[in-house]
C-alpha cells in the first residue's frame, strides 16, 4: 500500500513537471513580444525601454535558462509577477482560491449528496412517480447549459424576487467564510445550484442504474432475510456495494471541475482562478496562466491519488491484493 | 399444531409475458426438528415456493396460508415479517460468495444480525459470533472473525452462512440449495454439519435441492415439485423405493447410484413447461411413459397413495415401488387407459 502510494506520488510529480514544461514550451514559442505588449503604445515610441523590460523579465536569455530559473523560483514558492497587474501571482492565487475552493467544494458537496440521494429514492422504487421525476429532473439537468441556468437563477431568484421585495440573494460577489459565514454561503447558494446541477443530473442517472444493479443480488436479499431494516439494507448494504463507480465518477468530475467554475463565476461575478485565469488569458499574462495550469495540474494529481486511497478504503478486495 | 403450515400457497408474477404462475397450490408442514426435503428440475418453483413465505422470492402475488408458529406469515404486517425474519426464520443460500456481503467483514455480518434483533453490546455480540464460528468448524475463530468472505474457502463461506443463519437459534431453517455451489467433499461436510446443527438446536428444517442424495442424507420427509405444483410427499424410504409419480422415479432413475436405476440411467425426456402457458390436465403428461387419456383433460389432485404418502397421479394407488413386476403393470395400465393417437413421450434409452 505504501509501495503504491509512493509510485503513485512520483508518477503525479513526473505529470506535474511535463505539465510545467509543455505550457512554458507553448508560452515561449508563442509568436508574440512581452515587452512590447506590456509597454503598450510606448513601445512604439521607446526601442530602448523595450530592451530593458526585455532584459529585466529575463526574456532574453535562452530557453533553457529561462525554464531554470522558474523551476528554481518556483521551488522557492515564487511563482512570479503579473505581467499586466504586477502583483505577485502568489497573492494574485492566494485572493482567487478561497473563493473557488468554496464554490467548488459546496457544489461538489450539494451534487454528490443530491444527486445520490435522489438515485437511491428512484432505484428503490422504480417507475413510481418519484423515479419518472427524477428521470426527467436528470434529463433536464443534463441538456442545460451551465449559463444559461446560472442566468436564469440570478433571473427568479435575485431581479425578480428582488422586484417582489425579497433581497435573500445577492446578485454576485463574495463574502468570506472567515469574515460572515451566513453571507458567505447567501453568496454562493445560486452559484453551486448553478455548478451543481449538470453534475447532479449524472449523479442520479449512475447511482439509479447502480443501485438497481446491487439490490438484485444476493447479499442484499441475505441482508432482507436477516430482519434488517429497509433503510439499512438500502444504505448500508446496497448503496455501500455502489459506491466504488460513484468514486470513480466522482474523481473524473473532479478534473473537470475548474472548467465549470469558470463560468460560474462569470455569471455571478466572483473573482475565483476561473474568473481570474480567464483575464490572463486574453491579457495574455503569461505567469498567472502558467500558475493557473499548474494548480490545476497539482489538483487534479491529487484528486486522482485521494480516488485511489479511496477505492482501497472502500474494497478490501482491493487493499489486501 | 405444527411449527410452520403452509395451506394452498400460489405465487404469481405478473410480467410483460404473461402471469407465470410459479407456484399453484402448495401444501406442507414443517415441525420442529423435522427436516423437509424440497426437490424438483430447475423452474419448478423450490425456491419461490419457500422464500415467498418470508417475502425473499422479489415480489409476485401470494396467495393461501401460512401458519407459523400460529401466525399467518402472509398477512401479517412488515414490521412484524421483519421481526419473523432472521430470528424466527433464517435462510441460507445457494451460492455463499455472492450471499454474503463483500464488502464487511464476516463477523461484522453475524454481529449485525445479532443486534438488530437483540439488544446486547458489541462486545458481547462478537464473542457470540467466534463462537458460532468456531461451532459451525472455522478454525481459529477469534482470527477469522475479521477475515472478508473473499479470504475463506467455498466451504467456510457456508458454513460462516450457516453461523449466520443458527445465530439467533431460530425455529426454523430454510437452506436454498446450500450445497450445489461446493466441491463434492465439502458438500458433504456441509450437509453432515447441518444435520449435527439440527439435532442441537432441534430447529424445523426446509432443505431445497435437486440432489436426490442430499436428501437421502438428512430428509424426514421429502415433497417433490414439478411445475409450481406438489406431485408427490412422502417419507423419506417411501420416495426411494415407493416413488408413486412418474416424475418422482423419473428423477430417481437419472441420478447415478440411485436405488432401482441398476446402472441404467434414464433422463426424464423432453423439459419442464412454460409456467405461463402450462399444458392441459396433468402438467407432466408430455413427458409422461404412461400417459392416458384423462391425463390430457383432468389435473390430478394429490391423492393417498400410503400411508402419510400421497401422489398427484392417475396411475392406480397400488402401484408404487420400483420392482420389474409393477413396471410392467404400470405400463399395462397405460396402454388400456390410452387411445391410438395419443402421443407418449420416449426418452433415449
Ligand atoms: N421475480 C420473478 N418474476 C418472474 N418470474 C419469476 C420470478 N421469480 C421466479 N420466477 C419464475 O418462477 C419459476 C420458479 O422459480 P424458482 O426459482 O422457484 O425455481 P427453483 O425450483 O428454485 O429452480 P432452481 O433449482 O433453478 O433454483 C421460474 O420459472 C422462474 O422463472
Ligand atoms: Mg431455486
Amino acid at each position: 500500500m505504501v509501495r503504491f502510494l509512493i509510485r503513485r506520488l512520483l508518477t503525479g510529480v513526473l505529470v506535474v513537471w511535463l505539465i510545467s514544461v509543455i505550457v512554458f514550451a507553448i508560452f515561449f514559442i508563442a509568436p508574440h513580444n512581452v515587452a512590447q505588449l506590456l509597454l503598450g503604445k510606448f513601445a512604439a515610441q521607446n526601442q530602448q525601454l523595450v530592451q530593458t523590460v526585455t532584459k529585466q523579465l529575463g526574456l532574453d536569455q535562452p530557453i533553457w535558462v529561462q525554464y531554470a530559473h522558474f523551476l528554481n523560483r518556483l521551488f522557492h514558492g515564487d511563482l512570479g509577477y503579473s505581467y499586466y497587474s504586477h502583483e505577485p501571482v502568489t497573492s494574485l492565487i492566494k485572493a482567487a482560491l478561497p473563493i473557488t475552493a468554496s464554490l467548488a467544494i459546496g457544489a461538489a458537496i450539494i451534487w454528490v449528496v443530491a444527486g445520490v440521494l435522489i438515485g437511491v429514492l428512484s432505484a428503490t422504487r422504480p417507475r413510481s412517480f418519484t423515479d419518472r421525476l427524477a428521470t426527467l429532473f436528470a434529463l433536464i439537468g443534463l441538456s442545460f447549459p451551465t449559463f444559461v441556468l446560472g442566468l436564469l437563477l440570478l433571473y427568479f431568484f435575485f431581479y425578480q424576487l428582488h422586484l417582489a421585495g425579497v433581497t435573500f440573494f445577492p446578485g454576485g460577489g463574495y463574502v468570506p467564510l472567515t469574515q460572515n459565514p451566513g453571507q458567505w454561503a447567501q453568496h454562493l447558494i445560486l452559484p453551486w445550484i448553478t455548478l451543481a446541477v449538470a453534475s447532479m443530473a449524472v449523479y442520479v442517472r449512475l447511482t439509479r442504474g447502480q443501485m438497481l444493479e446491487v439490490l438484485g443480488e444476493d447479499y442484499v436479499r441475505t441482508a432482507r432475510s436477516k430482519g434488517l431494516r429497509p433503510l439499512r439494507v438500502t444504505y448500508r448494504h446496497g448503496l455501500r456495494a455502489a459506491l466504488v463507480p460513484i468514486v470513480t465518477q466522482f474523481g473524473i468530475d473532479v478534473a473537470t471541475l475548474l472548467g465549470g467554475a469558470i463560468v460560474t463565476e462569470q455569471v455571478f461575478g466572483l473573482n475565483g482562478l476561473g474568473r481570474m485565469s480567464v483575464q490572463a488569458v486574453t491579457n495574455q499574462d503569461e505567469p498567472v496562466i502558467i500558475a493557473v495550469v499548474l494548480l490545476a495540474a497539482v489538483f487534479v494529481v491529487v484528486a486522482n491519488i485521494v480516488v485511489d486511497l479511496l477505492y482501497a478504503v472502500l474494497d478490501p478486495r482491493v487493499r489486501l491484493s | 399444531m405444527a411449527l410452520l403450515e403452509v395451506r394452498d400457497l400460489t405465487v404469481e408474477f405478473p410480467t410483460t409475458d404473461g402471469l407465470v404462475k410459479a407456484v399453484r397450490g402448495v401444501s406442507f408442514e414443517v415441525d420442529s426438528g423435522e427436516t423437509l426435503g424440497i426437490v424438483g428440475e430447475s423452474g419448478s418453483g423450490k425456491t419461490v415456493c419457500t422464500l415467498s413465505l418470508i417475502g425473499l422470492a422479489g415480489g409476485g402475488r401470494r396467495g393461501g396460508q401460512a401458519l407459523f408458529r400460529g401466525q399467518d406469515l402472509l398477512t401479517m404486517s412488515a414490521d412484524e415479517l421483519r421481526a419473523v425474519r432472521g430470528a424466527g426464520i433464517a435462510a441460507i443460500f445457494q451460492d455463499p460468495l455472492s450471499s454474503l456481503h463483500p464488502l464487511y467483514r464476516v463477523g461484522w455480518q453475524i454481529v449485525e444480525m445479532i443486534r438488530s434483533h437483540e439488544d446486547v453490546s458489541k462486545a458481547v455480540a462478537r464473542k457470540r459470533a467466534i463462537d458460532l464460528l468456531g461451532l459451525v468448524g472455522i478454525p481459529q475463530p477469534a482470527r477469522r472473525v475479521d477475515d472478508y468472505p473473499h479470504q475463506f474457502s467455498g466451504g467456510m463461506r457456508q458454513r460462516a452462512m450457516i453461523a449466520m443463519a443458527l445465530a439467533l437459534n431460530p425455529d426454523l431453517v430454510i437452506a436454498d440449495e446450500p450445497t450445489t455451489a461446493l466441491d463434492a467433499t465439502v458438500q458433504a461436510q456441509v450437509i453432515d454439519l447441518m444435520v449435527r446443527l439440527q439435532k442441537e438446536f432441534h430447529s424445523g428444517l426446509i432443505m431445497i435441492t435437486h440432489d436426490l442424495g442430499v436428501v437421502a442424507d438428512i430428509a424426514d420427509r421429502v415433497l417433490v415439485m414439478y411445475a409450481g405444483k406438489a406431485v408427490e410427499t412422502a417419507e423419506l424410504d417411501d420416495v426411494f423405493y415407493h416413488p408413486h409419480h412418474p416424475y418422482t422415479k423419473g428423477l430417481l432413475e437419472s441420478i447415478p447410484g440411485a436405488s432401482g436405476t441398476r446402472g441404467k440411467l434414464r433422463p426424464i425426456p423432453g423439459s419442464p413447461p412454460s409456467l405461463i402457458r402450462l399444458p392441459s390436465g396433468c402438467s407432466f403428461h408430455p413427458r409422461c411413459r404412461y400417459v392416458m387419456d384423462r391425463c390430457l383433460t383432468d389435473e390430478p389432485p394429490l391423492m393417498d397413495v400410503g400411508a402419510a404418502h400421497r401422489s398427484a397421479c392417475w396411475l392406480p394407488a397400488t402401484l408404487s415401488g420400483l420392482a420389474e413386476g409393477t413396471e410392467a403393470q404400470r405400463m399395462k395400465v397405460a396402454e388400456a387407459a390410452r387411445s391410438e393417437d395419443t402421443p407418449v413421450a420416449e426418452g433415449e434409452s
